[in-house]
């Protein structure tokens, strides 16, 4: 199976896992490792002094031996991303970025004119960005003309569990951008919905909220693990062309007439 | 480790939202005089990245909004 390649490196798993409300620490890690992600997201939040929250959380990934995508998560304005972003890159180490600039508080949606933005400012600045956006191809194509190389468009409103909201767009996206790689991020809630994002040929999915609040996220990591599997199988085996009516599968050529 | 420089009289700082008084003249004085964790935060005054090594040249004045932020579970 090819690998996937996203800003010129090699990931061999295709299920991209955030880090956020899991029952405790160790049971992030093991689902993490059940999950066999390669890559989990991270966020930056106030630190409280003396009380080291961060370092223990920073410590816990670091053991994981996992490449971390931080993210932009919260921000509202370009320049509370851009200021994010290099923050996060100076305390993790990496130029990747999850670029989420947000710009509604009901539905979370990106506020796309401050994510194209945003995403060219922070090129510009040597960040290798990952924007989650919509399924707008207008959008999508500023966002590769701002310098990334990948896109993010969402399944469904962040947190929601609804799968793909919008199946017809998500397949446009897919098939007007064949050569970009492109990661269904957010709304998903159950390994079906992975499984049909990677059916239709999205590169991987990245997800939170349906391991974490699963009632054994282990557990549900390792059945998002094999529906990506069995999705992206489904997708380079070449799925059959549905259609409207019933067609025998049996021969009807010699078939007996017994009436 | 740098000494905390000592300002007087002491300032005025909204340090991640919460008012605090200080000695310390800059970001990286402050952050030692806070207790915080200098390798494992990052810092923005009045909205503005400092990068680690522009800390000890980075002056407080009165007002300012420090923000310290560390690492975090996010999805």
């Amino acid at each position: 199976m090819t690998a996937l390649k996203l800003y010129g490196v090699e990931i061999a798993s295709r299920l991209l896992l955030g880090t956020s409300q899991y029952p405790s620490p160790a049971i992030l890690a093991d689902a993490v490792r059940a999950g066999g992600a390669q890559i989990v997201t991270v966020s930056l939040r106030r630190e409280s002094g003396p009380l080291r929250e961060g370092r223990d959380f920073w410590a816990l990934i670091q053991s994981l031996g996992v490449r971390v995508l931080p993210n932009t998560a919260g921000c509202h304005s370009v320049k509370e991303a851009v200021t994010t972003a290099q923050m996060a890159r100076e305390i993790f180490g990496v130029n990747w970025i999850k670029l989420e600039v947000i710009g509604e508080a009901d539905t979370l949606q990106p506020d796309v004119f401050g994510l194209v933005e945003a995403a060219g400012i922070l090129s510009r600045d040597g960040f290798d960005v990952f924007p989650y956006t919509t399924e707008d191809l207008v959008v999508a194509e500023r966002l590769l003309e701002a310098g990334c190389k990948l896109l993010m468009p969402w399944g469904a409103p962040i947190g929601s569990g609804k799968g793909l909201n919008n199946i017809f767009g998500l397949r446009a996206m897919r098939a007007h951008f064949p050569e970009v790689p492109l990661i269904i991020d957010a709304g998903l809630g159950l390994p079906s919905h992975a499984a049909s994002a990677m059916e239709m040929g999205y590169d991987a999915v990245l997800l939170n909220t349906a391991v974490a609040r699963a009632a054994d996220p282990i557990a549900m990591a390792r059945a998002f693990a094999g529906a990506v599997e069995a999705g992206r199988g489904a997708f380079l085996a070449g799925p059959m062309a549905a259609r409207d009516m019933a067609a025998p599968s049996t021969p009807v050529l010699g078939k007996a007439i017994l009436s | 480790m740098k000494d905390v420089t000592v300002s007087a009289p002491p300032i005025s700082l909204v340090v991640n939202g919460v008012e605090r008084d200080i000695a310390a003249a800059d970001v990286a004085a402050a952050l030692v005089e806070l207790e915080f964790d200098v390798a494992v935060v990052a810092t923005a005054l009045n909205g503005e990245f400092v990068p680690r090594r522009k800390r000890a040249d980075t002056p407080l004045t009165d007002g300012d909004r420090l923000e310290i932020l560390a690492p975090r579970q996010g999805g």
